[in-house]
């Protein structure tokens, strides 16, 4: 079963009524447990790729069905529950709250879904544990490394256990070892956890670790 | 200045201090505190508030200032309310009917006496003395004859008083412990907040200037009294007619006003409109009111000064308004992405504008009620009555809880637009922005 299938896709962006058409009929499956790196030169559509199929964003044309689920049906309210359940997101700039401690960031998902607040804390520190951050929970963002706040950020988006994780250059602002780290673990929750993974990524490195390479140019699938 | 004159000074003064550093202090800890926070909406509010502590800080101190002020000044109107209800609708006062600064003669005394539904009829002058030493240090003098003593014994209490220099009894109806003063012509009975304030003592004798009966005047502290009601106040000096009468009229007997005690208060209409029939045409034409429409005769005075305060109450609300306003829109400002973060992972747009809604109120609902709450009781515990013209000042709970409602509505009104755009804003947007 494909875990996003989209058909067709075409993005279009109005900048002073200017049209600016940013994806032209992307049609693309990606498999449930894959691991696809998106490549492209700036301005080639990556990002908006993914941000269409993580739904924080509506296509101009073409259907998308994230884990059966088409995309385009849901309302702004279910598309929200949706991402709550189905998406985990990792930011090139981490995007952690700096007013949060680790431990914290990581149970803010976990206010979207009922359970007690004893259960949210131990669902967040075993995520943090996960990521070998099991000696930070009570570090704010600020007390961190950027590849700890980028594995803090990993963590925040596996602690619902999401089907699909959407990462946005992950590695951008890393230096080498904490990248490498980075990519580890993302190879390691794609393995163990089966998690499908999509990560837009300039950096060749980090896309070798992926099992396949799509590249986009103007706004279009290059054949492989 | 007496000890306890100086901390009634302190204790404002320290108040003033404590309050800000109290909040500087919450700020320091809160990070520690905060870590331990379980997380929820609630929580996610505080944490939120705590970014920019100082900023936070002086909005929210610039809350508790306004609504001190707004609160203050309803204390002005409140306890112009209260200077009313002093009045009791079993009392009545007749004074000249052309204006109150002219006398009445005390020939009617005795003629409104016999009016049927009359009980008792006493004095009371205006004296309009000062301190010598500091004329600012102002309190109202009045000269009274007993019959106004008895009148009035059910809203005063004897609670010191000197001894007579000769057991001899009291006129009935008189406190029996204000024999002392009753014999002597220069006595004083003076209320317990003045006594406190001046720094006086039983038997003291003191002096004040006249400025209508020209003169340096003396008397002695005879008796203390204390209001049995904080509106009837405690600063005031009461002595007797008959020495004014004898040394400011040259035994003239010209009165300031009656105060009328009937017997029946659902026939104090009836009893006035006799009392004034009496005199209408002679001289001296009287005008009587009940006791509470004579002082809102007095409140009148003031004219248009309530509703200035009410204008200025308003102003205040509307300043406060564009403070706590203008902190939300840059606090919003600032977080854009942090928004574009809460609606990726799943929060919907109305969980964001209710965030964003509950700071705004907690800002100036917690500078609300500090500020309302300090007004009460310092203005209260102040005991700053007007030198005397108006019972001690009071913040009544209305004032308060209106002053805390308002400053709830603030908060909602100031937090409504940065909510809205904060709830509106496309997830897209709020991530690529980087300001």
């Amino acid at each position: 079963m494909s875990a996003v299938e989209i058909r067709d896709l075409t993005k279009v962006y109005h900048r002073d009524q200017v049209e600016v058409p940013v994806l032209n009929g992307v049609t693309l499956d990606i498999a449930a447990g894959d691991y696809v790196a998106l490549m492209g030169p700036s301005g080639s559509g990556k990002t908006t790729l993914l941000n269409l199929i993580g739904g924080i964003d509506r296509p101009t044309s073409g259907s998308l069905r994230v884990s059966g689920t088409d995309l385009g049906a849901l309302d702004a309210a279910s598309l929200a529950e949706f991402r709550a359940r189905h998406i985990g997101f990792i930011f090139q700039l981490y995007n952690l709250i700096p007013v949060m401690t680790a431990l914290q960031n990581v149970e803010l998902p976990l206010l979207l879904v009922k359970m007690s607040g004893r259960e949210r804390r131990e669902r967040a520190t075993t995520a943090l544990e996960l990521v070998g951050l099991g000696d930070r929970l009570g570090h704010y963002p600020r007390q961190l490394s950027g590849g700890q706040e980028q594995r803090v950020a990993i963590a925040r988006a596996v602690v619902t256990d999401p089907d699909l994780l959407l990462a946005d250059e992950p590695t951008g602002d890393l230096d080498r070892k904490s990248a490498g780290e980075v990519l580890d673990l993302l190879e390691r929750l794609n393995r163990e956890f089966g998690k499908t993974i999509v990560m837009v990524t300039h950096d060749p490195h980090a896309a070798e670790r992926a099992h396949r390479v799509v590249h986009l140019e103007k706004g279009e699938l290059l054949k492989a | 200045m007496s000890p306890d004159a100086v901390l009634r000074m302190l204790v404002p003064l320290a108040a003033v201090v404590a309050v800000p550093l109290g909040l500087w202090l919450v700020a320091r800890l809160s990070d520690a505190v905060q870590a331990r926070f379980t997380l929820s909406p609630l929580t996610m509010v505080f944490m939120n508030l705590s970014r920019n502590k100082v900023r936070t800080l002086l909005t929210t101190l610039s809350v508790t200032v306004a609504l001190f002020l707004f609160c203050t000044l309803g204390g002005v109107l409140d306890t112009l309310d209260a200077s009313i209800e002093v009045g009791s609708r079993s009392r009545l006062v007749t004074r000249n009917a052309i204006s109150l600064v002219f006398p009445v003669p005390f020939a009617y005394r005795d003629r409104i006496a016999a009016v049927p539904g009359v009980r008792e009829v006493g004095i009371q002058n205006w004296f309009g003395g000062q301190d010598p030493v500091n004329p600012r240090n102002f309190y109202a003098q009045f000269a009274v004859d007993e019959r106004f003593l008895r009148i009035y014994r059910r809203e005063m209490d004897i609670v010191e008083a000197t001894q007579p220099q000769a057991a001899r009894p009291v006129p009935e109806g008189v406190d029996p412990r204000l024999a002392g003063y009753l014999e002597d012509r220069t006595g004083a009975i003076v209320g317990r907040a003045l006594m406190t304030k001046m720094g006086w003592r039983l038997g003291q004798r003191v002096t004040v200037n006249g400025t209508i009966y020209p003169g340096t005047w003396e008397f002695t502290i005879r008796a203390v009294y204390a209001a049995r009601q904080r509106s009837f106040g405690e600063e005031v000096l009461y002595f007797p007619f008959d020495y004014l009468d004898q040394r400011g009229m040259a035994g003239s007997k010209q009165v300031g006003i009656y105060v009328i005690d009937v017997d029946d208060p659902a026939r104090s209409a009836a009893v006035a409109r006799a009392v004034d029939a009496l005199f209408e045409n002679s001289s001296a034409a009287t005008r009587t009111e009940s006791e509470q429409a004579f002082q809102a005769g007095f409140v009148s005075m003031y004219g248009n000064v309530p509703f200035v305060l009410r204008v200025i109450g308003l102003a205040i609300v509307f300043a406060i308004l564009l403070i706590a306003a203008n902190t939300m829109v840059m606090s919003i400002r600032e977080r854009t992405t942090e928004f574009g973060v809460l609606k990726t992972l799943g929060f919907r747009d109305g969980t964001v504008f209710g965030l964003v809604l509950a700071e705004a109120a907690v800002i100036t609902l917690g500078g609300g009620v500090l500020g309302a709450l300090l007004a009460k009781f310092l203005i209260e515990w102040s005991g700053f009555n007007f030198g005397g013209f108006l019972p001690p000042m009071s913040v009544y709970w209305t004032t308060v809880i209106a002053g805390i409602a308002i400053s709830f509505a603030v908060g909602a009104v100031s937090g409504l637009i940065p909510a809205w755009q904060a709830s509106r804003l496309r997830i897209v947007d709020a991530l690529r922005r980087v300001d």
